[in-house]
């Protein structure tokens, strides 16, 4: 390893620019995670039945409550785009750093490709609905994709405006629909009564189902992407962050109190568009067409936010040398990280082609999962290195380390409840980021600068 | 006193398209290898011969009312009603599962800990 002194020399950089607010950062986070109301979290139903869903909503929202106090404090104090990975490099170390931006980058793009598959699936039902057989969905899946990577590539305000004007109307819809429903007289339009049957699998059907209730959270973390793009990371990414988890507990709860309430418990667990579906049974024309339209925006607003994240987690990846530093440049006129942006278009249609749309998911839920397992870690880590006082932190979470803690343990029974129904999956996926690992540190960190990984204006950390 | 910089490698453009195209091939690997696995659970679904009906398949009137709003038939329901999981556990497989898991962790952590301690040096100086 050679080594020599050297100046650092000071290089003139193009920024991202910093023009986002709190509206934004709820418009990202709950705009990312909102189609899982409308899709996916059904699955938990086939798992444990409705009530077993209904216990893993209320369990994996705790879990993501963690996820939100720790990425609130981390990501208010270290804000950079990147997100958590930028928190691993400078808390824990540069593998750790690699194999966060991974996850990232593959739960993102591969949310993107379900998305966009989901978008096409879509079209192609309501297509066949009005006479129009065998609609091939294909192209409407890239057309979307370029679509909203056309949006993002042109400026993160833009794209930030659009995810949050239709991730409202998604979430209004179904405050709508509940209303529409009729809650306060149980037995006329809902049914729940005649429709949940105990727990069809006992108390480990429960468990079963904490993989799939993450579908109803899964990416609100990505509100951190934004933080380098705040004009203050302290006061934005906090507030637009909480009150994202606050909307996505009521949204996820009065899914499943609509849902539960109209359709059986067995279509419900295998439905692709549950909420549609809750709408078409009502047979209620508005109520169809407001789900349809909901539907739509939502997996938009998801893939949208999907190409935000990922592709800041790949420039930064880039931008420190982790990958390729071609893909760590900015935009000068738009101020975007146009090349990656531009490189991940391929990759997610092609993830959305695989006709893969199982391990798609688990593949994306995994890397989630690995990701909240780093960040109990980390905020243990960080506490210890730079304990209270010792920097500027935008925002403190009480209670700690209970939320570390708290978050460790569910992530091992959702560990556990992974194994139940994907064991194959998950051993492959875990081979794919240990062989990822070995590559990053016997060869690729040889291209890499060591002291310029460490941006942020701190002290030593202590113990080092 | 003059920090000590390690020099990094310049990597050809050669170098960089295949090192992501390596990534991305191990991503699709390990997206494929599960289909070569048994380990997926799909559930069980049992078909008879015998003449399906709502009352047959333990729906209730309400339920039944729902499913044809849905346009099924009791036979078109079957398969998703009777479809249902297994909840096994292979002690060793879980075992192995938790070995791999935990044993990815602490090399990951290890290996940090030390480019860590090289980033901080060369950034902070010997320590003190």
């Amino acid at each position: 390893m050679s080594e020599q002194v050297i100046e650092v020399p000071k290089q003139h950089q193009i920024a991202l620019k910093k023009v986002l607010s709190p509206i934004h950062i709820w418009g990202l986070g709950v705009g990312i995670v909102l189609v899982g109301e409308y899709m996916g979290w059904n699955f938990s139903v086939a798992k444990g039945g409705a009530l077993g869903s209904l216990i893993a909503c209320w369990v994996i929202g705790l879990l993501y409550t963690c996820v939100a106090m720790i990425d609130s404090e981390v990501t208010s104090t270290v804000a950079a785009a990147g997100g958590q990975y930028t928190q691993a490099k400078h808390i824990i170390g540069p593998l750790m750093a690699f194999n966060v931006a991974l996850y990232l980058v593959l739960a993102y793009t591969m949310l993107e490709a379900a998305d966009a598959t989901v978008f096409g699936d879509l079209l192609q039902e309501v297509a066949g609905n009005f006479g129009v057989a065998n609609l091939d969905p294909k192209p409407f899946v890239f057309l979307c994709i370029i679509f909203l990577a056309w949006l993002n590539y042109r400026g993160v305000f833009v794209t930030l405006t659009f995810n949050f004007v239709i991730t409202a109307f998604a979430f209004i819809a179904i405050i709508l629909v509940f209303f529409g429903v009729s809650p306060w007289s149980p037995g006329v339009v809902l049914h729940h009564a005649d429709l949940i049957h105990g727990l069809p699998y006992g108390w480990i059907g429960i468990i079963a189902a904490f993989q799939f209730g993450m579908w109803y959270y899964l990416g609100i973390e990505g509100t951190c992407q934004a933080a380098e793009e705040c004009r203050s990371a302290a006061r934005s990414i906090p507030l637009g962050t909480m009150s994202g988890m606050i909307t996505l507990v009521i949204a996820a709860s009065l899914t499943w109190y609509i849902c539960s309430g109209l359709l059986p418990w067995e279509y419900l667990g295998q439905a692709t568009t549950p909420l549609y579906d809750a709408a078409r049974v009502t047979n209620s024309t508005w109520m169809q067409v407001i789900m349809f339209v909901a539907t739509v925006f939502s997996n938009l607003a998801s893939a949208n936010g999907c190409i935000n994240d990922a592709s800041r987690a790949w420039f930064s990846l880039s931008r420190d040398r982790y990958m390729p530093p071609v893909f760590g440049a900015v935009h000068p006129h738009y101020r975007t990280p146009y090349r990656s942006i531009l490189f991940l278009i391929p990759i997610a249609v092609s993830f959305a082609f695989t006709n893969l749309l199982d391990q798609i998911i688990t593949f994306s839920i995994l890397s989630g999962l690995l990701g909240y397992t780093f960040m109990s870690i980390n905020m243990v880590r960080f506490r210890r290195l730079w304990p209270l006082g010792s920097i500027h932190r935008g925002y403190i979470h009480p209670f700690h380390p209970l939320p570390a803690v708290m978050l460790f343990l569910l992530c091992v029974t959702v560990y556990f409840a992974t194994y139940l129904g994907y064991g194959g999956q998950l051993l492959s996926i875990m081979a794919f980021f240990i062989v990822a690992s070995l590559w990053f540190s016997f060869h690729r960190y040889q291209y890499v600068k060591r002291g310029d990984q460490f941006t942020m204006p701190w002290p030593r950390p202590k113990g080092y | 006193m003059a920090k000590a910089h390690f020099v990094p490698k310049i990597q050809s453009k050669l170098g960089q398209f295949v090192d992501c195209i390596l990534i991305l091939v191990l991503v699709y690997v390990s997206l494929y290898a599960p289909l070569f696995m048994q380990g997926k659970d799909n559930g069980n679904s049992s078909n008879s011969s015998q003449k399906v009906t709502w009352q047959s398949l333990n729906q209730n009137t309400y339920e039944a009312g729902q499913w044809k709003k849905l346009g099924y038939t009791p036979q078109q329901a079957q398969p998703i009603i009777q479809t249902r999981f297994e909840y096994s556990i292979s002690w060793p497989v879980l075992g192995l599962t938790a070995l791999v898991i935990i044993g990815y962790y602490v090399f990951m952590l290890k290996i940090s800990d030390k480019e860590y301690r090289e980033v901080i040096r060369e950034k902070f100086g010997d320590r003190p």
